[in-house]
């Protein structure tokens, strides 16, 4: 075993250690303390946690490419909402009005079109002017934000289509539509990153910016690429969650940005680029969920989950950093 | 010597940016199997020439020729593809990859929809590494080797076509001499292959060792030619500044004053052992050794960035401890790092900011900086020093690399320091501010000021000091007067070869 | 000579763009609605940009330092419910100082993970918004905060009070923003704070206390944060659990307007007024037409990107960026 190899091993370990810990500690406090009956680790409530996980959970697969890329999208959560105003509204236009349940699948399309063209303009916007993506997103986030309202005023859009309704709710191997949405993203994203061109590229731009340009590497496209990819899972995100809710408000999906970057923290993709694992943010994902359900069964108000959140954020970049000190003998700079 | 075609011709390029002429009809010519030397001070526009081979520049006139075939590079792949390779002088790689990947950057081998060709990719990287008779195989990450074997997957690169001609910027900066002799084993067997080499070095000894010819720009032109058999450093050196350079060195002609700062046993982990000297008022002490030797952490731990596992300093025969470098600033140690741009100033602020930032607290009139005292500062210094800035507001990251060092020294003298210790004080600095700085160093000792000075290059480190510590893998081997130094008992001591060991 | 005076008239635009952008809305906004630079309406917009504007003031120091702080309008928060609930229970002369403390403690918190631990500010800071959250929603129990008896105190004249015709939260953005603006211009301390975000390392090396600047830049913005608390409070007499949310993104958005750089070592206060004010004014001047509050939303968008763009556009000299 090379040198490094257990340390390693530990820091891609750790958030899986983490759910297992939590497990363990929501199980038995929950013993103690539980206003239901019901054990935590019972089927169905797992079962609803990875279907509650979906929305964040494949908005994540996207953010973890983005900060691997070496950039950052705080946009996620306006485009998320503008798809799924789309997708709600769409149904109802005139033009469509033949199409009976067929304009489900034409929405879907026009959602997650919406989507990734947004995604290409911050893409376009980071790559063309060369302002840094968090100035970039920041402005679209509020931006984005703006043209929701734009769209519906203050009023929330709905619009309910059982059939769909019905696909949303489906169970199929006994997990929840949106849990498979959530499974086959992950497992396209990874095959992304690890085994294609692209994704190498991705690690490697993020990893020595300078050194991808001169190998040839264009490092525009690859970025803008990648903004699309989000932009697109941001809108798959919305098209699973309001098939089923068939309601959104114009302030939807706030904050689902830091939601998200606190799920892929926690997963240890690193801030600066260059590394940082698929399985990982699943895990980071899962372990938000967790903790947020957990909080609930031992009957901690909402308002403790932030304050919890919070706090083991913080304490993994503490630890994080002890992990990386190389002892007493390292400058003090 | 038969006629051979040129594997690489450069014929009369100008290149202008707005308001100078960084090129000026420059032509050369490297044979296959030669390895050419392109010498030049700093800004006498070796790296605009091979930004316009490598692509990223194009010229305004002339042309480059590729194996008798004109050749207009657009992109640095452009020259890869018609087989000019860069083997940059800073490490361009990702750590966090594998070192296949890193060998093929920008060309993994592709499969159908975009897959990477794994297998392909580690068998043809482990055959180049074969070739390289390195001790690590394709899948190893990158950020686990040394800076050595970093080195050597970045020549690796090279090595991954059919390179007509390789490029090596200051490859030996940061290789051991183990090291160098593989490099130079690479560079031989390439040249055996009928591959025309382009060396660009500061390191005289190296260009007198491994070249065939020398050429040598000034001022953005081609100033000639020689054969490196019929010539000699001083032949080069005129070429390359136009006049003689004075290597002498200068004797001390004043006395040297009490012990201003000893060190007795100190030790920082594994970064150096049990190091123990002493500096006097008045005198130059040297530090030389190989990078990597310890030098520069005995200069940290000095000023208080680093923290000692044994030992005592002691200034002016007080034992003292210093935490910080606000301890040490107190006490009146000062140190110019070695890495001007990044730990000696703030490029974005102006020169006179940067000057006065350690005292900056003093220099107040009532609650606020006082504008007065500062400006005094600057000029003082800036008449003293002789440092060429248009005024006090030009920010310091438009000063050329001689003045910039010039602000860090300045800095340091306006304080008053008992100790000044100078890291690699001529580190990318052009011949002509290096002996202008060389020069300060004496002056200043000569007022009285104990000076360290670390540095890497041998006839610096001869010509300014007054006593020579030579280090080897964080021990002292042996400390020369300069009576008993010669260049050869120097390189042996720092070779680890010494017969004085102090250890 | 023309192709100079044409490159110094852009570099002229680049550099006092901000500047420039400001006085053409002004126009603007004057030729579409007569009343715009009426003294009671711009009074007013400068009345409602006091609270997002002493906020600035603190997240430009904190910037110039080479970080960021997400926590603001958590934080914001957090003050006014505190000082709403504390209003009613030990009345409001020890409620300000009381509440002051508790937030200038969050912000040595802070500033101690960042300053001392060297943790990195945009995570930890994003961190302390979501956990300052749950601290604001576990004090108030998850409802309103309003003060019982709104006329006997004389708590309001912080938000409502005027002092010689001028509102307080004027006075107290001015006054703050010349106390800043001193501070950060002409002391010791703030060419340090540029120091430390220019070249940290730098800094370091020339006897700069870094970790001690960058806690005094966090305890800064957490008493312009306390203080914004204290006008938000003062004007509503009441508040929700999340008066402040979002707020730190505008705040950011003010400062990077007025030209600082997220990578630190650049900005001053006089600029960031200036990018509140704009902020204030386009808002104000598109309600005047008859948009909508969320059209503000788009415009602040495409004049931050502008803004930025122009600015480092000037500095590397070209349009458009060189990324292949």
């Amino acid at each position: 075993m090379k040198p490094g190899t257990l340390s390693t091993f530990l820091k891609r370990g750790a958030i899986w250690g983490f759910i297992a810990l939590e497990l363990i500690f929501f199980t038995v406090a929950g013993e103690f303390l539980s206003v239901s009956d019901k054990a935590f680790m019972d089927v169905d409530n797992m079962l609803l946690l990875f279907k509650q996980s979906a929305p964040i959970g494949i908005i994540a697969m996207g953010m973890t490419i983005i900060m691997v890329n070496g950039n950052i999208d705080l946009s996620v959560g306006a485009i998320y909402a503008f798809c799924a105003v789309i997708l709600l509204d769409s149904m109802t236009w005139p033009i469509f009005a033949g199409l009976g349940d067929a304009v489900i699948p034409v929405s879907w399309i026009l959602a997650l079109a919406v989507g990734t063209a947004l995604g290409a303009l911050n893409g376009l916007i980071v790559w063309k002017t060369g302002v840094d993506a968090f100035i970039v997103t920041l402005g679209s986030m509020l931006g984005y934000r703006g043209l929701v309202f734009m769209y519906n005023g203050e009023q929330p859009t709905s619009h309910l289509n059982w059939t769909l309704v019905d696909f949303a709710e489906q169970q199929f191997l006994g997990l929840h539509t949106a849990t498979w949405f959530l499974l086959i993203v992950t497992a396209v994203i990874w095959f992304l990153m690890n085994r294609t061109v692209h994704g190498r590229n991705a690690y490697a731009i993020g990893d020595n910016r300078a050194a991808a340009v001169n190998a040839g590497i264009r490092v525009g496209p690859h970025m803008m690429v990648n903004f699309m990819i989000i932009g697109f899972l941001a809108a798959l995100s919305a098209v699973v969650f309001y098939s089923e809710s068939g309601s959104v408000n114009p302030n939807d999906g706030e904050l689902y940005e830091l939601w998200v970057i606190t799920a892929v923290v926690l997963g240890g993709t690193k801030l600066t680029g260059g590394a940082g694992s698929i399985i990982s943010t699943f895990g980071g994902v899962l372990a938000i969920q967790l903790l947020r359900k957990g909080l609930a069964h031992i009957g901690a108000d909402t308002e403790t989950v932030n304050l919890v959140i919070g706090l083991i954020l913080i304490a993994v970049l503490f630890l994080d950093r002890q992990l990386n000190l190389k002892g007493k003998e390292e400058l003090k700079v | 010597m038969t006629e051979q075609t040129p594997v690489l011709r450069l014929e009369n390029i100008v290149k202008t940016f707005p308001g100078v002429r960084a090129l000026d009809g420059v032509s050369f010519t490297v044979l296959p199997g030669e390895v050419h030397a392109l010498m030049g001070e700093n800004g006498a526009g070796k790296s605009t020439l091979m930004n316009v081979l490598g692509g990223i520049y194009q010229p305004d006139e002339g042309q480059i020729i590729v194996s008798e075939q004109p050749a207009v590079m657009t992109s640095p792949l452009e020259a890869k593809a018609r087989g000019i390779m860069f083997i940059h002088q800073e490490l361009s790689l990702a750590e966090e990859l594998s070192v296949a990947e890193n060998v093929y950057l920008g060309e993994l081998p592709k499969k159908r929809f975009g897959l990477v060709d794994w297998d392909t990719l580690y068998a043809r990287t482990d055959a180049i590494l074969e070739r390289l008779k390195v001790g690590f195989d394709a899948r190893t990450r990158v950020g686990d080797l040394s800076i050595a074997n970093q080195q050597m997957v970045e020549i690796a690169r090279a090595l991954t076509v059919d390179a007509k001609a390789v490029i090596f910027d200051e490859p030996t900066a940061s290789l051991t001499d183990a090291e160098k002799v593989v490099l130079f084993e690479v560079i031989a067997d390439l040249q055996r292959d009928g591959v025309g080499i382009i060396y660009i070095s500061h390191r005289m000894e190296e260009i007198f060792k491994i070249t065939d010819r020398i050429s040598v720009l000034r001022d953005g032109s081609y100033r000639g030619t020689l054969h490196t058999r019929d010539t000699d450093e001083e032949a080069v050196t005129q070429l390359m500044i136009g006049r003689k350079l004075d290597l002498s060195r200068s004797e001390s002609t004043h006395e040297l004053g009490d012990v201003a700062l000893e060190v007795r046993g100190l030790s920082c982990g594994h970064l150096f052992e049990d190091v123990s000297f002493h500096v006097r008022r008045g005198e130059v002490l040297g530090f030389y050794g190989l990078v990597g030797a310890g030098r520069t952490e005995i200069a940290e731990t000095l000023f208080g960035l680093r923290d000692p596992s044994a030992g005592t300093i002691l200034l002016d025969g007080q034992e003292i401890r210093i935490h910080s470098p606000v301890d040490a600033i107190e006490r009146g140690i000062s140190l110019v790092p070695e890495d001007r741009k990044g730990q000696g100033l703030v490029l974005g602020m102006n020169c006179r900011d940067n000057m006065t930032l350690p005292q900056v607290s003093d220099l107040t009139a009532g609650p606020f900086v006082s504008d007065g005292a500062e400006v005094a500062i600057f000029d003082q210094y800036r008449d003293k020093l002789d440092i060429r800035t248009p005024g006090w507001r030009q920010l310091v990251g438009n000063l050329s690399g001689g003045n910039q060092q010039k602000i860090v020294i300045g800095k340091w003298l306006s304080m008053h320091p008992n100790v000044l210790i100078v890291d690699e004080p001529t580190r990318g600095i052009d011949v002509g501010s290096k002996s202008e700085i060389h020069n300060l160093i004496r002056e200043l000792a000569a007022q009285g000021y104990a000076v360290i000075v670390i540095s890497s290059e041998m006839p610096e480190v001869l010509r300014v000091s007054d006593r020579i510590v030579a280090m080897y893998s964080g021990r002292v081997m042996r400390t020369f007067t300069s009576d008993d130094v010669t260049e050869d008992n120097l390189i042996q001591a720092i070779s680890g070869l010494g017969d004085g060991a102090a250890a | 000579m023309s192709g100079l005076t044409k490159q110094n008239i852009g570099s002229f635009l680049a550099r006092q763009g901000i500047l420039v952008a400001f006085a053409l809305f002004m126009i603007g906004f004057t030729l579409a609605n007569g009343r715009f630079l009426d003294p009671d309406n711009v009074m007013g917009v400068v009345r409602s940009s006091a609270i997002l504007g002493v906020m600035a003031l603190g997240v430009t120091f904190v910037v110039i330092s080479g970080n960021l702080d997400l926590s603001v309008g958590s934080m914001m928060s957090f003050s006014t419910i505190v000082v709403l609930d504390l209003h009613d229970k030990i009345g409001p002369t020890l409620a300000i100082p009381a509440m002051f403390a508790l937030t200038l403690c969050l912000g040595a918190l802070i500033g101690f993970l960042v300053g001392y631990l060297k943790l990195n500010s945009l995570i930890v800071t994003l961190g302390m918004l979501s956990a300052i959250h749950g601290l604001t929603l576990t004090w108030s129990g998850g409802k309103n905060m309003d003060i019982a008896d709104k006329e006997a105190t004389w708590f309001g004249i912080f938000g409502q009070g005027e002092i010689i015709g001028i509102p307080v939260p004027i006075l107290i953005f001015a006054l703050l923003a010349s106390v800043l603006g001193l501070i950060l211009a002409k002391t010791p301390f703030g060419r340090k704070v540029y120091a430390v975000g220019g070249n940290g390392t730098a800094a370091t090396f020339s006897g700069i206390r870094r970790a001690r600047v960058v806690f005094s830049c966090y305890l800064m913005s957490s008493f312009c944060v306390a203080t914004a608390g204290l006008i938000q409070a003062s004007r509503s007499m009441g508040s929700q659990n999340t008066v402040g949310q979002g707020l730190e993104l505008e705040v950011l958005a003010a400062v990077i307007l007025g030209g600082a750089s997220l990578l630190g070592g650049s900005g001053t206060i006089f600029k960031t007024v200036i990018g509140v004010l704009i902020l204030g004014f386009i808002q104000n001047g598109l309600l005047l037409v008859g948009l909508q509050f969320y059209v503000q939303y788009v415009v602040t968008w495409v004049i931050i990107i502008l803004a930025v763009w122009l600015d480092i556009a000037a500095k590397r000299g070209k349009l458009w960026s060189p990324i292949a």
